[in-house]
């Protein structure tokens, strides 16, 4: 009896310390959300309906309005195209700085948890710190030495700068993926003559399709998200969409449209969103991997 | 002939070397090099272009004077321990919750998760909008019937580094859930099962068993944090742009500013060379301490 009256009150606070985490959870869901529902509502409006409308209210009439304006008419600075020439500008930059970096980047971690060498470790920690240093740090020499090449505010010279500061990054991903490979199946593999980079491509890089997933999730998000080196070698022609997003929403003069300022952030932010829907485990790895452990 | 078998047989043996030296030499020139010239630039005349000409501290003690740099290492200092502090409490507490065999844990997690596929571009435009005085939040508690309700703090001076915070936090803290998560996943769940077993409630279990568990992770976490506040820039950029006035400024976006407004080459050369030592005293430390446990785990 006792006992069953003990058990019922506990099953009572049990439920309700379940009902409690379970608002708690949805109440982050809904702060989570909230910016991103506003962002696309506010992109439906008229700006009339935003001015005297509530910025939670879904949209009374649906436009276009401010998504047409953002994908062909905004202005960034004098130049009145619209955000589509700049996320051209962002993909020009992001794809090459995608591949090559993953290729290296491979080749490097291979080599570094395979076959490795007396000095290898000592290597690897150089490198790595590369993964660490605040950008501005190299801010300045790097706007010199992309003027002396004259590759300044080229799509290139930008696409050169996330390739470089990429492969820190890309290496540690392979290599700490290699790390739990085999070792005696290289080993035997040497033993039989067969080379480092026959290995390479018959044996480990077939296998490493996953992690090959997470660097070209990483290198895309964070150089399509980057702002600090487009901001900085870029112009008017080169800007990468961050750029424009940016100075489209700063400078603009007259009635504040936010509806358009939405609709282009949406834009702009679409790309990496994708990912993250489709490949979201695989960016996570790869932030996670940031943390060193693999 | 022989010389250039000699030459064969060693590039063979050699060869890792070899397919790591042009990742060596872009690191040594791109990331040491660029370093070291950054250093000497702190310690030159350069203003609008870069000069070669020494002329010791005169730039460090510039910056070590200038009011507007302090005002960004106080905002540092600040938006750090507060977006660092909130982002761990939040992460923490989410990771604790959704790991109560709760329903739909996927579709949660992929919410918590989203945002930090954003850009801060997009996520500092879309928090501008949302806090913005006139028609964000404060309008609509004030329709809902809130009417004295306010909240400017994106136009007050000392009130705006705080909405940095609240983006960042909104940002981050998802991350750190993730961090957290993974760490609980990891926890052999017998030694929860024979507590329970002993009758020890489920808040003692947590904090005496499960929670010093989650101090790895926890130091994981502090570090990137501290590391992502560090360079935060993007974000108070499209935030605040540093406003109003100069209230938000952080070291990045001072150096920015210095460096590219103001072509002040020499000072923006100190302050970033002072962002890379905060930064070495953490992370190399840390960075130490992981490769050698991961040796450690190796070899054993």
């Amino acid at each position: 009896m006792i006992a069953e009256v003990v058990t019922g009150q506990q099953g009572m606070l049990d439920r309700i310390l379940r009902w409690s985490i379970y608002v708690m959870l949805i109440g982050f869901a809904i702060f989570y959300l909230a910016p991103f529902y506003v962002m696309v509502v506010t992109s439906l409006k008229s700006i009339d309906e935003i001015e005297t409308g509530n910025l939670m209210a879904l949209p009374q009439n649906v436009t276009g309005y401010a998504w047409n304006e953002a994908w062909n008419v905004a202005c960034i600075g004098t130049d009145c195209r619209g955000m589509a020439p700049y996320l051209l500008n962002s993909l020009m930059a992001s794809l090459p700085a995608t591949i090559i970096p993953t290729l290296i980047g491979a080749v490097n971690g291979y080599a570094l948890s395979l076959w490795r060498f007396r000095g290898s470790e000592l290597c690897f920690g150089l490198l790595l710190f590369g993964a660490f240093i605040p950008y501005q740090i190299v801010l300045l020499p790097m706007a010199q030495f992309l003027g002396a090449m004259g590759w300044s505010s080229s799509i290139f010279g930008l696409a050169f700068v996330y390739s470089v500061y990429g492969l820190p990054f890309t290496t540690l991903y392979f290599r700490n993926f290699f790390a739990s490979f085999p070792e005696d199946l290289v080993n035997a593999a040497r033993v039989d003559g067969i080379g480092f980079f026959r290995f390479f491509w018959r044996v480990a890089l077939p296998v490493s399709v996953p992690i090959i997933v997470v660097s070209v999730i990483w290198q895309f998000t964070n150089t399509w998200n980057d702002f600090l080196f487009a901001a900085s070698y870029t112009d008017a022609n080169s800007a990468t969409s961050m750029v424009a997003l940016n100075n489209f929403v700063q400078v603009a003069t007259g009635v504040k449209r936010y509806n358009v300022d939405m609709a282009a952030a949406i834009i702009t932010g679409l790309p990496t969103i994708l990912v993250y829907v489709v490949a979201g485990r695989y960016l996570l790895r790869g932030l996670m991997a940031g943390a060193v452990k693999g | 002939m022989s010389a250039r078998r000699t030459l064969k047989t060693w590039a063979q043996d050699h060869v890792s070397q070899l397919a790591l030296a042009p990742t060596g030499v872009l690191a040594l020139v791109f990331v040491y090099g660029f370093i070291l010239l950054t250093i000497y630039l702190s310690l030159t005349d350069s203003r609008i272009l870069p000069s070669y000409n020494f002329v010791g501290f005169e730039q460090w003690e510039r910056l070590w004077g200038a009011r507007r740099w302090w005002t960004a290492v106080n905002n540092l200092l600040l938006f750090g321990s507060l977006f660092i502090g909130f982002a761990i409490a939040i992460g923490m507490a989410l990771a604790v919750f959704l790991d109560q065999r709760v329903r739909a844990e996927g579709v949660i997690r992929t919410i918590y998760l989203y945002p930090m596929a954003l850009s801060f571009i997009v996520t500092g435009t879309a928090w501008k909008w949302m806090l913005n005085p006139d028609l964000g939040i404060e309008q609509v508690f004030q329709q809902w019937g809130w009417t004295s309700f306010q909240f400017n703090w994106l136009v007050q001076k000392d009130m705006a580094i705080y909405t940095v915070v609240i983006a960042a936090v909104w940002q981050s803290s998802g991350f750190v859930m993730a961090i957290f998560l993974a760490a609980l996943r990891g926890i052999d769940a017998s030694i929860m099962q024979s507590a329970m077993v002993d009758g020890a409630s489920m808040f003692r279990i947590y904090r005496r068993i499960i929670l010093p568990q989650l101090r790895p992770a926890m130091f994981t976490a502090f570090v990137l944090l501290l590391h992502m506040a560090i360079k935060s820039f993007d974000l108070v950029i499209a935030l605040t742009n540093g406003g109003p006035g100069n209230a938000t400024d952080l070291p990045a976006t001072f150096m920015y500013t210095f460096a590219f407004e103001r072509s002040r080459l020499g000072i923006a050369a100190a302050s970033a060379t002072m962002m890379l030592f905060t930064v070495v005293a953490i992370i190399v430390p840390y960075l130490y301490a992981e490769l050698r446990a991961q040796n450690r785990d190796r070899r054993d």
